[in-house]
């Protein structure tokens, strides 16, 4: 039996991820053959952890996904340094920068999406690239530039308060730059937050020493000088740091004819409209999830690797519930599903809790008794459980105002600050299943003391912890009954 | 006559002093004079009425009593013809962690030599055999613990992974207090159980994503900076094949899985790093499960990059589970092992055992199956046709146990040796009553690998046997020499401290007459005037270089996941009042009238969407089987959660819903989480 010969376009988080899930299914090459096109020169990275790098948490080879000989251990041919060209779908045959062509039976394009650069004059020196001073932040090289450039006390401009924007801002003052992130919407993260969320956003940016200069927009960009924004104020920047959002990379699907409308349309089978031509992560557009998140990618790898190998043939891609929680050090944020509803929304319930002094804002929306969104800031333990109230589709707890607080509040009666509230049935010792009433009963058959309890009843002698509570009693009993 | 002497159950071993069937306490470091009701009630069983004190045969579909000599007489003729028939390995014998180190040294030797067959293994494979495969790899020998449990009371801060020790061996909380005071008690566990309650910081992660959080919190410390950089060049290899795949889960990320605030993950990696002396220990949370092996590899992995383990003060450990789960897995009673913790596909263990048995090592079986496979195999095609267990009740401990009692059903030949009359001897055509712990002497191995001798303490009833009694009874009959099957716990242990020389597990300097001087010896003791080894990898791991192994492992979630048939999620578990599967102490009058039945705890808006409250008895049901159990409220639980105590008979046996899904490893069975749905329990008419 021949092998089926996969061409992968893009060894970012998704193509590496499909090389190994292939390689999982068929560790031997029986099956498939797997080129891989990648357009940097380094094994593939981890995104996510970029804002890490740039913070100085990690090391740009502890984020790393593949070591330098995975590809060859794994009889994978990969071409670092070599992007995909050009595709001929008659002949099926893909080429690469430099002239090479690999011949296909299965093309997987997964170019990911390139950094947007907002209009904004001087940004882009005269050969279109980005003038000295202004870095984007998506690959691993532009942390690189920006740790070149980066030094304690600097100004730097951030452009974009979005998600990556503030992760990269986070990182830089923690580097002990002076940040300043230009955001032209009313609040930051707006696709994820609503306006009061983002104000305690901004808020708990701001004790981080980050500044926040909301609804305006980069006029100009004056090398040594700063961003000059357009109601007339200056902010010095000796670095801009763009991050005002992406771009599906799709040229090369639309110069190979293939339909494409913000990303490269795919099916539930991650295909395009060429049945012999897949693609995956932020260069794709399925309508079950949005792009720009690895989650979707590495799933839908999953399920591709399931396809072309055969391995279950049934596999199809439904979508990705969407949760966003942004990696910055401090900040603690989820926002998931609809965010944008509010308190007094007919058909939803929505809970909120307001804390902006102390960073802290909850929002809950739960439609049929099942989360439909929340933004939750500053409450680790609530974005956990709503996270995963969420992705499982499980029906929310009764209660509430326990799940924004992040916790169960406590059962039953609070705790009795004296044992004489406490009833006779309660379990003192647990090691021993004795209770408040045996001791009592203990007492006045003549054990008077905390040792000679102990000996009647057995309290306090399997893990020794309820000692306190039988000195308690043993107290009360000698004031209230005394022999 | 006072005798001081252990407590017949859990691992801990705590002293006690018998007189006559009165227990009281003693100083002992496992329980420093501690017990709980299980160990004070302990002699209860002794002058029980549950007691069997006769053989039993069946006939005419019934059990009878019978004399010794037809009892034996009878199987050994069962065993004759059924291995004449269809070859040794027709005949299959099941053993325990409970046994003494000398029952399950006599009871592989009995298997192999004097039936001839391959097919033994025990019920600790359902124990702590995933945290055994996850220790051998990474340190080269399974320890449970490697250091003395008292170590653990100078600990500023203890991890403690799916443990339960304040239910499940309380005076082992007494080593926690001073972790618990500074505020470093961390547990990990899906419940608020006892233990948790206890906690400063409690991680209650979805039921079969614990290998994720270890991931998350590896990933923590690397990043957070803790890595002990140092350490892991001097004394560790692998990491870096490690890290690649912890690198893809960043804490946010393991949030999303195991519902684990990330904060959280990043405060264990901190409050370890920074303390003095800390510890990791895992239990059957973390083991009992399809990936056990791997999820304590990652629990072993996030020690190891904290530098803990081999350093006086710190280390991992696994809290052992059964009275003698440890020295129970090294004796001979496992599917792949002989004597010493030797392996049985190894020709020098072979040539040096068969050696001590007077055998031709040609003629020692291999390998055979896993427990369960092996309750799996009886009386299929290729499987054993005749079973004999020792000191296990598998109708009830066993997963998937409808499937298992099926199994049972179809034997020609069951025989069980047991102190009462089990669910699983009540199966059997011939049931051998057999002497309890206070009854004859014999060794233990607690959970620090400390060898401990319980002696006798009174007269056995009339009309019982010891089981090394039984197995010499059964091996004349078979044609063995009498005296390779010695009836005095010492003659057989003289006979293992030379079959364990020299093999991982070295018993060879370890005498009762040492024992019997009161002193502390934890193994490997290669010799009459070694010390003994309290702690192991002080200097170098067992590994041929020297060094412990990073293993890399992934997540990848329960065997079961729920789905809309089956939408919740169960696990299994203990109660303090219980030990393992309830035939002895619910024989207990005093335990069983704190907990006289099963229940299934569940989150009180799960029970009222199922129209369930407290007190009513609901059906729990798997793809498996259903189980019946009284409904308890337990607003702590997580809503997609039930739990069940497995101690129960019948229909209320928590195993008909578990599912046989075993470690590629260790052969553990995934006790711990399978899909089920929950409704009221229909009337029996």
């Amino acid at each position: 039996m021949s092998t089926r010969r996969v061409v992968i376009a893009g060894y970012g988080m998704a193509g590496a991820r499909l090389a190994e899930e292939l390689r999982r299914r068929d560790p031997h090459g029986d099956r498939v053959s797997v080129t891989v096109f990648g357009e940097e020169r380094r094994p593939a990275y981890n995104r996510v952890l970029l804002s890490a790098v740039v913070g100085g948490s990690m090391t740009p080879e502890s984020v790393q996904l593949q070591d330098e000989s995975w590809a060859e251990r794994h009889l994978v041919d990969l071409r670092l340094g070599v992007p995909v060209v050009a595709v001929d779908r008659v002949a099926r045959r893909v080429t690469g920068a430099g002239g090479s062509t690999v011949d296909y039976d299965v093309l997987v394009l997964a170019t990911g999406s390139r950094s947007w650069v907002p209009p904004t004059d001087g940004l882009l020196g005269e050969d279109r690239e980005l003038a000295p001073g202004v870095v984007a932040f998506r690959t691993l090289d532009d942390c690189e530039r920006i740790l070149s450039w980066a030094r304690p006390g600097m100004p730097v401009a951030v452009l974009g308060g979005g998600l990556l924007g503030l992760e990269a801002a986070r990182g830089l003052a923690g580097r002990g730059c002076l940040v300043t992130v230009v955001h032209p919407v009313g609040h930051l993260m707006e696709r994820q937050l609503d306006p009061a969320g983002g104000a305690v956003l901004a808020k708990t940016l701001g004790a981080l020493g980050i500044e926040v200069r909301l609804n305006v927009l980069a006029a100009r960009y004056q090398p040594g000088d700063g961003l000059k924004l357009d109601d007339g104020s200056v902010v010095p920047a000796d670095l801009v740091v763009v991050s005002a959002g992406v771009k599906p990379e799709t040229a090369l699907a639309e110069t190979a004819g293939l339909t494409v409308d913000r990303g490269l349309l795919v099916d539930d089978c991650l295909r395009t409209n060429d049945p012999r031509v897949h693609a995956i992560g932020d260069c794709a557009r399925h309508p079950g999830t949005v792009s720009g998140l690895v989650q979707p990618a590495w799933e839908q790898a999953a399920v591709l690797a399931d396809l072309i190998t055969g391995t279950n043939p049934a596999a199809r891609y439904r979508g990705t519930p969407v949760v966003t929680r942004l990696k910055a050090r401090d900040v603690d944020l989820a926002a998931l599903g609809e965010v944008h509803t509010e308190v007094d929304s007919p058909g939803a319930e929505v809970v909120c809790l307001q804390d902006p002094a102390r960073g802290r804002y909850v929002k809950l929306v739960v439609r049929d008794d099942r989360v439909a969104g929340a933004i939750v800031l500053g409450a680790p333990d609530a974005a956990a459980t709503i996270t995963q109230l969420y992705d499982r589709g499980v029906p929310a707890p009764s209660d509430r105002m326990a799940l924004v607080l992040g916790r169960s509040l406590p059962a039953g009666a609070a705790a009795a600050h004296s044992p004489a509230d406490l009833p006779a049935a309660s379990v003192v010792c647990r090691c021993n299943t004795v209770t408040k009433g045996q001791l009592v009963k203990a007492w006045r058959g003549g054990a008077r003391g905390v040792a000679e309890l102990a000996t009647s009843t057995r309290a306090t002698t399997g893990c020794g912890s309820c000692r306190d509570s039988v000195c308690g009693i043993a107290e009360w009993l000698s004031a209230a009954e005394p022999a | 006559m006072t005798t001081e002497t252990h407590c017949p159950y859990c691992a801990l071993q705590c002293g006690m002093r018998l007189d006559g069937a009165a227990v009281t306490p003693r100083q002992f470091p496992t329980n420093g004079g501690g017990l709980c009701q299980k160990g004070w009630t302990a002699g209860a069983l002794l002058t029980s009425p549950g007691r069997l004190t006769t053989p039993l045969v069946r006939t005419g579909g019934e059990l009878r009593p019978a004399s010794w000599d037809a009892a034996l007489d009878l199987v050994a003729s069962r065993i004759a013809g059924l291995t004449a028939e269809h070859g040794p390995d027709a005949v299959a014998v099941f053993g325990g962690g409970g046994l003494t180190n000398e029952k399950a040294y006599l009871l592989g030797k009995f298997a192999r030599v004097a039936i001839g067959t391959a097919q033994i293994d025990y019920n600790g494979r359902f124990c702590m055999s995933s945290a055994a495969a996850a220790g051998l790899r990474a340190f080269g020998v399974d320890r449970g613990m490697p250091f003395p449990v008292t170590d653990l009371a100078d600990a500023d801060a203890v991890l403690l992974v799916g443990a339960n020790p304040a239910e499940t061996m309380p005076p082992f909380m007494q080593h926690l207090a001073a972790a618990r005071a500074a505020g470093g008690l961390i547990v990990v566990d899906p419940r608020r159980t006892p233990t948790a309650e206890q906690a400063a910081l409690h991680l209650q992660p979805a039921p079969g994503t614990d290998l994720a959080l270890a991931l998350g919190i590896l990933h923590a410390v690397v990043a957070e900076g803790h890595l002990r950089k140092d350490y892991l060049a001097e004394r560790t290899t692998g990491f870096d094949e490690a890290w690649r795949i912890a690198a893809a889960w960043w804490p946010e990320r393991v949030e999303r899985v195991t519902g684990v605030a990330a904060a959280d993950q990043r405060l264990v990696a901190e409050r370890l790093a920074n303390a003095e002396r800390a510890y990791v220990l895992t239990a059957r949370g973390t083991e009992q499960h399809a990936r056990g092996t791997d999820t304590v590899g990652a629990w072993i992995n996030v020690a190891l990059s904290l530098g803990l383990p081999g350093r006086t003060g710190s280390g991992y450990g696994c809290i052992t589970g059964q009275g003698n789960g440890q020295g129970g897995r090294e004796h001979g009673q496992k599917a792949d092992q002989l004597p010493g913790y030797r392996r049985i596909d190894d020709p020098a263990a072979r040539r040096h055992v068969a050696a001590v048995w007077g055998v031709d090592p040609a003629a020692l079986p291999g390998p055979g199956r896993s427990a369960y496979e092996l309750l799996d195999a009886l009386g299929t095609e290729t499987g054993p046709r005749g079973l004999l267990v020792f000191g296990s009740n598998v109708v009830v401990s066993a997963p998937d146990s409808g499937r298992v009692a099926d199994r049972l059903s179809t034997l020609d030949l069951l025989v069980v040796a047991d102190l009462v009359l089990s669910e699983t001897a009540a199966r059997a055509d011939v049931v051998l009553p057999v002497t309890q712990w206070a009854e004859e002497d014999g060794t233990m191995t607690n959970l620090e690998g400390r060898i401990l001798l319980r002696r006798k303490a009174l007269p056995a009833p009339d009309g019982v046997r010891t089981d090394l009694e039984v197995l010499h009874g059964l091996a004349v009959r078979l044609g063995q020499p009498a005296e390779r099957f010695p009836t005095e716990a010492e003659a057989v242990f003289e006979e293992l401290r030379r079959a364990s020389a020299g093999g991982p597990a070295d018993y060879s300097g370890v005498s009762y007459a040492r024992l019997r001087a009161g002193e502390a010896l934890h193994w490997p003791v290669p010799g009459d005037d070694h010390p003994g080894t309290p702690r192991l990898f002080l200097d170098r791991f067992a590994h041929p270089d020297g060094k412990a192994r990073f293993v890399a492992v992934d997540h990848s979630g329960p065997a079961e996941p729920p789905d809309t048939e089956f939408p919740l999620q169960a696990t299994t578990g203990r109660v303090l009042q219980h030990y393992q599967s309830g035939a002895q102490t619910r024989l207990v009058a005093e335990l069983a009238a704190v907990v006289p039945e099963a229940f299934v705890e569940v989150h009180p808006d799960t029970a009222e969407r199922a129209g369930l409250t407290d007190g009513d008895l609901a059906a729990v049901t798997s793809r498996r089987g259903a189980v019946r159990a009284r409904v308890r409220c337990v607003p702590t639980l997580r809503p997609d959660l039930v739990f069940l105590p497995f101690h129960f008979p019948d229909a209320q046996r928590a195993n008909l819903i578990t599912i046989p899904a075993l470690d590629p490893t260790s052969r553990m069975p995934e006790f711990k989480v399978c899909a089920v749905r929950l409704a009221k329990a229909e009337v029996p008419r």
